[in-house]
């Protein structure tokens, strides 16, 4: 753009200044000239610009976009990685085994995908569906029979989050056999446990919504457990004794009710579909952060052999 | 052998995914422990020859000199992941074309499903329901499951098989991982999808459901076994049977952490409190299975009768 302004200009002057001086019967001719020889000065500047798109990555509108330069270097490889929001969580380099997926499974970063995929199939499903206990399961009627790709949406967010599921404890059943939770990534393996119970709350939460008879029952077994809480359920050890009835216990608080009924519902679909999600994106936010500030994943790390074992620390 | 039963559970839309993890688990099982069996061989090469030890890089993994130690993540770990995604997002997608989430009756309180059962990954949980009251099934036990996984790091003083997969150097805390997850809570979930059928009831895979089945089996008390009648006797007795369970299972599990010079040596470093607590979870641990033994071959519903709880 500032080349083009800076061939535009002189050229404008220069016939403005022609214009205004001469009057005479030359003039005509003249003016033609002029804008000839202006035509040919636009055609030549579009031919350079267009020249100049085979290099896009030379536009200001591409610089403003990437920020850095993106060429065969090893800095602009590292840049890439460093300087996109979405690839930041990586290091510009790592380990060449830890690429090995025979040592990390892939389970961790695919468990984050699946969520991904099902915040996103959620949200789709969202707005076709209502907390309504009279409306809830016609719902998922209308979204399975007149919805374009209804069914395929409620499809994927069904086995998405049983897959989650599996992932999840696949991930932990491999952190566990590389002893990856060892000294220094102890506390990332508790915000792990914590993410699993998320995991399956979430899974349980949206048990309930579609309203039918599988998540009615599924839900009544469950939180019947809650009702023989030790203390705080009516029916468990001591609850009794502390004055709890099916109205004041930690059952009522959990379903809103002494019974699986429309604020159940309603309270399910807001722990399912907005609490649950900003808790577990927080501890996610962490997990992820503690595996950079710990270093990295864990391996795979060379063997220790037992005589190199160090005397634990006397206090 | 009624195969149109067997049939019916296994196609069950809910229940794909236990299918699914009666596959996955086996096969990361063996994949993980033939990984550690490699890394073990490669110790016992390392410990044999203490000048291999000095060059060795020290991995199953290929590397030769002048090999950089690094990659760029862009492309070797990036191409991996955008792999990674296309594959399950395929996986996902053909899986829910071919299959229909499954949409029962609308809910009826009134008509109560048989079997009612829990989603499929708390049915570990709803099995237990067997054996234990519900606050320790799905109170006491969800709560230590969750604690007892939290103060792994903590308790775990090995400080070999950090970030590499090995069996010899771990055999303990591989076992009782592999005992919590495989053989409790992966296989009790397997039992109640596969196995309880109407009324919770136990059928083996092939035979039919059938709903009118009236199973008569006498669930005695403990301490009723021993004849005993008074309310205060019961309360002793089963404090003494549950107190001498206790002992003895922290005896055998401090004689395993002493089976080998190795394991003593990693038993010394615990503390106090860590050995306690360690303690107190495998022996809740181990409850369970003994329960279920107690429960299913000698017919023992509680141990320790209480006015106020029973276990």
């Amino acid at each position: 753009m500032p080349e083009k302004n800076g061939t535009d200009g002189p050229n404008g002057a220069a016939g403005n200044g022609s214009d205004s001086s001469s009057a005479g019967g030359n003039g005509a001719k003249k003016r033609v000239a002029v804008i000839v020889e202006g035509a040919k000065a636009v055609r030549t500047q579009a031919t350079q610009e267009i020249k100049a798109l085979k290099h896009p990555e030379k536009t200001d509108l591409w610089k403003s976009m990437l920020r850095v330069k993106h060429d065969e270097t090893p800095r602009s490889r590292a840049l890439g990685v460093l300087s996109n929001v979405f690839l930041h969580l990586h290091p510009a380099k790592i380990n060449r085994d830890a690429v090995a997926y025979r040592y990390t499974w892939g389970m961790g970063g695919m468990t984050f995908y699946v969520y991904i995929t099902l915040v996103f199939t959620g949200t789709l499903l969202m707005f076709y569906y209502h907390p309504s206990k009279i409306v809830a399961f016609r719902d998922i009627l209308y979204l399975e029979h007149d919805v374009p790709f209804g069914k395929l949406l409620r499809n994927m967010h069904r086995w998405g989050a049983h897959l989650m599921v599996i992932m999840v404890e696949l991930h932990m059943f491999r952190v566990f056999l590389t002893g990856s939770y060892k000294s220094p990534r102890q506390f990332n393996w508790v915000v792990g446990v914590i993410l699993l119970v998320l995991t399956l709350l979430l899974s349980f939460t949206g048990y309930l919504l579609p309203d039918d008879q599988l998540g009615f029952w599924a839900v009544t077994v469950g939180t019947n457990m809650a009702r023989a809480t030790p203390l705080l359920g009516h029916d468990g050890p001591f609850g009794r004794q502390l004055g709890m009835t099916p109205f004041n216990d930690v059952r009522f608080g959990l379903l809103g009710g002494s019974i699986v009924d429309a604020n159940a519902l309603l309270r399910a679909y807001i722990w399912h579909c907005v609490a649950i999600p900003i808790i577990a994106s927080t501890f996610m936010v962490v997990h992820f952060w503690r595996v950079r500030k710990d270093g990295g994943i864990s391996g795979p790390a060379p063997v220790m052999l037992e005589s190199e074992i160090k005397e634990p620390r006397k206090f | 052998m009624d195969l149109n039963q067997l049939w019916r559970i296994i196609s069950t839309p809910d229940n794909v995914p236990i299918v699914l993890l009666m596959i996955v688990v086996p096969f990361y099982t063996w994949y993980g422990l033939s990984q550690a069996f490699a890394n073990d061989r490669l110790v016992v090469q390392l410990e044999a020859d203490p000048a291999l030890a000095k060059t060795h890089h020290r991995k199953t993994q290929p590397w030769k000199p002048g090999w950089a130690r690094d990659v760029h993540v862009w492309p070797y770990l990036l191409r991996i992941e955008f792999l990674a995604a296309i594959i399950v997002t395929l996986i996902l997608m053909v899986w829910s074309i071919t299959l229909n989430a499954p949409l029962e009756e609308p809910s009826n309180p009134t008509l109560t499903m048989n079997p009612a059962k829990a989603p499929w990954y708390f049915l570990g949980l709803q099995e237990m329901l067997v054996y234990f009251d519900p606050w320790i099934a799905g109170v006491v036990m969800p709560t230590l499951i969750i604690l007892g996984l939290m103060v792994v790091p903590y308790i775990d003083e090995n400080p070999l098989g950090n970030g590499y997969y090995t069996y010899k150097q771990r055999k303990f805390a591989i076992w009782t991982f592999i005992f919590g997850f495989i053989i409790l809570w992966v296989s009790m979930i397997v039992i109640g999808t596969l196995i309880r059928g109407p009324g919770w009831m136990w059928f083996w895979p092939g035979t039919t459901w059938d709903h009118n089945r009236l199973e008569f089996t006498v669930n005695r008390d403990l301490p009723d076994v021993f004849g005993l009648k008074g309310r205060v006797a019961k309360i002793i007795f089963g404090a003494i049977v549950m107190g001498l369970y206790s002992v003895a299972g922290a005896i055998g599990i401090h004689k395993l952490l002493n089976l080998t010079p190795f394991a003593r040596k990693i038993y010394k470093r615990m503390s106090l409190v860590q050995v306690v607590v360690m303690q107190v979870f495998l022996i809740s641990m181990l409850a369970l299975p003994l329960k279920m033994v107690a429960r299913l071959v000698f017919r023992i519903k509680y141990v320790w009768v209480t006015p106020w709880f029973n276990v």
